[in-house]
């Protein structure tokens, strides 16, 4: 039974508890199990919360005993990245500056995870302040792949995206700055949205680049992913880039699954040189698959997106610079150097000499130097004009089309440590990705094969306009569907990884 | 404590070689309930760190979110000063380190400002100077360090710092006026007075107690001296939080007699920050510009722009009240007071008061004689504000009244004004519980008057005789009769009609 439960999609989960076949106090417990037997091979937690777990779980089956009407999510458990802030458990973004930080407040989709009933079970790990695409700038040593142990999970919410796809838990909250949802679920073999700029709350999620951070779903499942981002979206006073406007209908989207008459465009620009042969083939068949359930295939050109990349490594890394200056020793986090000895200031450098890592720090100065009097015109505010391009280009093909693909990322899962040494093919890895970020449109990542030559998961990246977020979750459930018909069963259950039989 | 080194050259010698240029910025804490950027309250003084939250402190995750009233008030600010209020601006985010900024950057505006180019009409002596006002914008205030130990009160050298983010958050505008030239001499009492006028505008306005002593305003001095002549201006200073109306012009004259004596001296004038020192009147050195910051400003990502519609532009404007100098000018009028009196009501800082009791129905020159007369030396004696004290205009009005009515003389109407002041209620519930209306009863009043004639019979035959003038001790008879609860008047007439028989 824990095994099977731990097999179980939300959608299952939520139905078998409803129906009061399982308890949300079982459900849990097999999933902590799952996590005790696994985690310290695939390392996707910083913190499990064992005991909260527990506590909440029996809440939620004391208020289904009562007759009580819950959601969809009561008793499902759910992994959030260590990026949200959340009483009761640390929040250390996967950095040293914040080791042992207890919030004194919830991120409001913490609180809508903790409203709807959702059993959290544990912070994720991720990139140190979400900067890198494979979790290795995490402070406290990287995850792995549960494809294959040796691979890194993508980044930077690799940590939930291999909780996921390891069965340690069915959904997981994550965050997409430039890619940091889709990649990671691209790689792992799972669905993975990032919902429209403003769509999501960002009162809590502790900032990379405020422009551009989108918390959003993963799940093992479209439907699953659909259920997530229902449950934490809509309007907060407290984010004032946040849309007042009605939640995209995604989970009806994700039911109705139809493609018929839709017009899709493929982004000419996303492919070719640099992209992994495997990840084509598999894009291709995807393209062809839609086509066959009744989708027309167009070819539509983004003229601008070869200079997304550049763009979005000025804008993210100008905006990190001033957000993360607050981590200065003085009311929480880390604190080098306070031996009575030395004066405020130069325990702030100290502090932050010990306390960040290498690629913050370098995106730290790169930000620094771009804002810089004299530079600002020609790095910031040329970045900044480079993006309304892309939106531009955006809304010239949305004009065409209905939504856009491409492969979510150019290559599959690469070896933990070989990218380490070269930040220029790190940053590769969200080359597909950024536009969207950028735009602030919605985008999501749904698994579409294994690549032929090493056999780990491909993504297809489905885009959509703002506020169309509906639109991403009928084509990748289509996609699904008929992927699954195809194969016979879910993609994940060809993840061998934790099985032993590493390459 | 501070000791200036610097040699000066004697004020109007300097001016008379050298023209002046000054500007000023001001900084004006808001009135509002909460902060800028969340809803902790403003109370001044209360507990550290007792007025925060995740916002205010900078906590990771934490998000601004514009208070709406602070952006009226700005646009309130922006009206009177004849600006033009922008239909669309951004917040920016002025990046530097500092133990007492929570998130280590402060944000604020940068070319995008709420309000710009617009002046202010400043009284000085009996002419007006128009003061050019560059740009009105929004920031939030810092919290307040304190550095314990160590020679400088700064934050080098302390052996340990604290800081209070009660004040973090707090909304600041920020009034920056355009160069003034041209004032000569007159430059310090220039400066002065537009501080002066400026803080009358914005108290008036409602958006600001505008308390210089609790640092509510606070201005930054600017000043240049250029040959008398010359086609360009020198290089200025930037004198640091003068924090009251003297100061602003004592830092003014300072900084015009030391200018003047680097020049004469052939060296040139650093542009730099200066403090200026209560105590002894100079200024010294701060840190130079030279060596200032990069504030790397950039529009705030995590705020939407600010695009106040037109319609409630206007509505804010039909609602401003009228500005002082023309409130003064037309309450003088209608009041027909001279110039004098009415400095007499400024300096005591009774206008409001004043107008007031003017306004509840007393007569002018009444509501001057209270307010300036008793009022006045209750306050003195008590060390308080005019406006501190626990009388309302409608009770003077209505003491007034009853002056007028022949209920009270002024001896009796004193004593209701302390009974008010005691906190005994109204001036009417007073005369009722202390039984202090004046004596009018006929019968009561004509039996001492008898009286008094009867036991001053050389007093009463001059009178008689037509020496109208000789009635005093019978007036002060009877009043002693009845217990100084008599109209004065209303005897010296009884009296006068019962001898004229």
């Amino acid at each position: 039974m824990p095994t099977e439960l731990t097999r179980m999609t939300a959608a299952d989960l939520s139905a078998a508890l409803a129906a009061g076949e399982v308890s949300s106090a079982e459900v849990t417990r097999a999933h902590l199990e799952r996590i005790a037997a696994v985690d310290d091979r695939v390392h996707a937690f910083l913190h499990v919360a064992a005991d909260s777990a527990m506590a909440q779980a029996a809440k939620v089956d004391e208020r289904r005993g009562q007759g009580e009407p819950l959601g969809p999510l009561a008793g499902v458990p759910v992994a959030v990245k260590d990026v949200f802030t959340t009483t009761g458990l640390p929040t250390t973004c996967g950095s040293r500056i914040l080791e042992g930080w207890h919030p004194p407040y919830d991120a409001t989709i913490t609180r809508r995870l903790k409203q709807a009933g959702a059993i959290i079970v544990g912070k994720t790990n991720m990139d140190e302040f979400a900067m890198g695409s494979s979790t290795e700038n995490s402070a406290f040593g990287p995850s792995r792949n549960p494809w294959d142990l040796d691979k890194v999970p993508g980044g930077s919410s690799g940590g939930s995206a291999a909780a996921v796809a390891a069965y340690e838990a069915p959904l997981a909250i994550g965050t997409d700055t430039g890619g940091s949802i889709r990649q990671p679920a691209a790689v792992c073999g799972i669905v993975g949205t990032k919902p429209t700029y403003g769509g999501n709350s960002r009162y809590g999620v502790v900032a990379f680049a405020s422009s551009l951070d989108t918390p959003g779903p993963l799940g093992r499942t479209v439907l699953d992913a659909a259920l997530l981002h229902e449950a934490i979206s809509g309007h907060d006073p407290c984010d004032s880039t946040s849309i007042d406007a009605p939640v995209p209908p995604v989970v009806a989207a994700a039911r109705d699954a139809d493609v018929s008459g839709m017009r899709i465009g493929v982004v000419a620009e996303l492919s070719g040189d640099g992209y992994q042969p495997g990840v084509l083939s598999r894009f291709a068949e995807a393209v062809e698959l839609l086509e066959s359930l009744g989708a027309k295939i167009t070819e539509v050109s983004c003229p601008h997106f070869r200079y997304a990349l550049p763009a979005y490594y000025l804008i993210a890394p100008s905006e990190c610079s001033s957000n993360l200056a607050r981590f200065d020793a003085m009311r929480y986090g880390l604190r080098i150097g306070d031996d009575g000895t030395r004066d405020a200031e130069e325990v702030m450098a100290l502090t932050r000499e010990a306390g960040f890592g290498a690629e913050v720090k370098r995106r730290i100065i790169l930000g620094t130097y771009a804002l810089s009097s004299g530079y600002y015109d020609a790095y910031y505010g040329k970045a900044q004009q480079v993006r309304t391009l892309i939106i531009r280009d955006f809304d010239a093909a949305f004009g065409q089309v209905d939504v856009l693909v491409s492969p979510a990322t150019p290559t599959t899962a690469f070896s933990i440590g070989e990218r380490a040494d070269d930040p220029m093919a790190m940053y590769l890895a969200d080359l597909c990705t950024i536009p969207s970020d950028l735009a602030g449109n919605a985008a999501i990542s749904v698994p579409c094969g294994l690549a032929p030559e090493n056999g780990l998961p491909v993504g297809l990246q489905v885009m959509a306009p703002v506020l169309a977020d509906d639109r991403l979750y009928r084509v990748a459930a289509a996609a699904e569907a008929a992927f699954t018909g195809r194969w016979g069963h879910p993609l994940l259950a060809e993840a061998k990884g934790l099985e032993g039989r590493r390459p | 404590m501070t000791t200036s080194t610097d040699t000066l050259v004697p004020f109007g010698e300097a001016v008379e070689r050298y023209e002046p240029v000054i500007g000023l910025e001001t900084h004006v804490e808001l009135g509002t309930r909460t902060k800028m950027f969340c809803g902790c309250i403003t109370t001044f003084g209360a507990e550290p760190n007792s007025q925060v939250c995740p916002v205010c402190l900078g906590l990771p995750g934490s998000l601004p979110v514009v208070n709406r009233m602070a952006i009226e008030y700005t646009i309130r600010i922006g009206l009177a000063l004849n600006c033009t209020i922008a239909t669309w601006c951004r917040f920016a985010r002025k990046n530097y380190f500092y133990p007492d900024m929570p998130k280590n950057f402060q944000i604020s505006q940068y070319d995008e400002p709420l309000c710009t180019d617009g002046w202010l009409d400043v009284p000085v002596g009996d002419q007006i100077t128009r003061v050019g006002i560059e740009r009105v914008h929004l920031e939030e205030d810092t919290g307040k360090s304190l550095h314990v130990g160590g020679v400088t009160g700064r934050i080098h050298g302390a052996e340990y710092s604290l800081v209070d983010y009660n004040r973090a958050g707090i909304p600041l505008v920020e009034i920056v006026t355009k160069p003034v030239a041209g004032t000569g001499a007159d430059a310090p009492v220039v400066a002065r007075a537009y501080v002066t006028e400026l803080r009358d505008l914005v108290r008036a306005l409602g958006v600001s107690d505008v308390r210089m002593e609790e640092g509510s305003l606070r201005s930054d001095v600017n000043v240049s001296l250029a040959p008398r002549g010359a086609s360009q201006w020198g290089k200025r200073t930037e004198t640091k939080n003068v924090n009251s109306l003297r100061s602003v012009q004592r830092a003014v004259e300072f900084e015009i007699e030391r200018q003047a004596a680097v020049l004469d001296a052939g060296r040139r004038v650093i542009q730099e920050t200066r403090h200026f020192h209560e105590d002894t009147g100079t200024t010294t050195s701060g840190r130079s510009k030279e060596e200032a910051q990069d504030y790397r400003y950039f529009p705030e990502p995590d705020l939407v722009p600010v695009a106040p519609p037109a319609e409630w532009v206007a509505q804010i404007r039909a609602a401003l009240p009228e500005a002082p100098s023309k409130v003064r000018a037309r309450l003088q009028a209608e009041w027909n007071v001279s110039d004098l009196e009415m400095d007499a009501i400024l300096n005591a800082g009774a206008l409001d008061l004043v107008a007031g009791t003017v306004a509840a129905g007393a007569s002018p020159a009444d509501a001057r004689k209270w307010w300036l007369g008793e009022l006045s030396r209750q306050a003195h004696d008590t060390g308080r504000e005019l406006a501190a004290l626990a009388i309302t205009p409608a009770q003077v009005a209505r003491v007034a009244a009853l002056v007028s009515a022949g209920t009270l003389n002024d001896t009796l109407a004193r004593e209701v004004i302390d009974g008010v002041l005691a906190g005994e209620g109204s001036p009417d519930a007073i005369v009722e519980a202390r039984g202090l209306s004046v004596v009018s009863d006929e019968g009561a009043l004509t039996a001492a008057v008898d009286q008094a004639i009867a036991d001053n019979p050389d007093v009463a035959a001059k009178v008689r005789d037509g020496k109208v003038a000789a009635a005093g001790p019978l007036v002060g008879a009877v009043m002693k009769a009845t217990d100084r609860k008599a109209d004065a008047a209303r005897v010296r007439q009884l009296i006068l009609d019962r001898l004229s028989r």
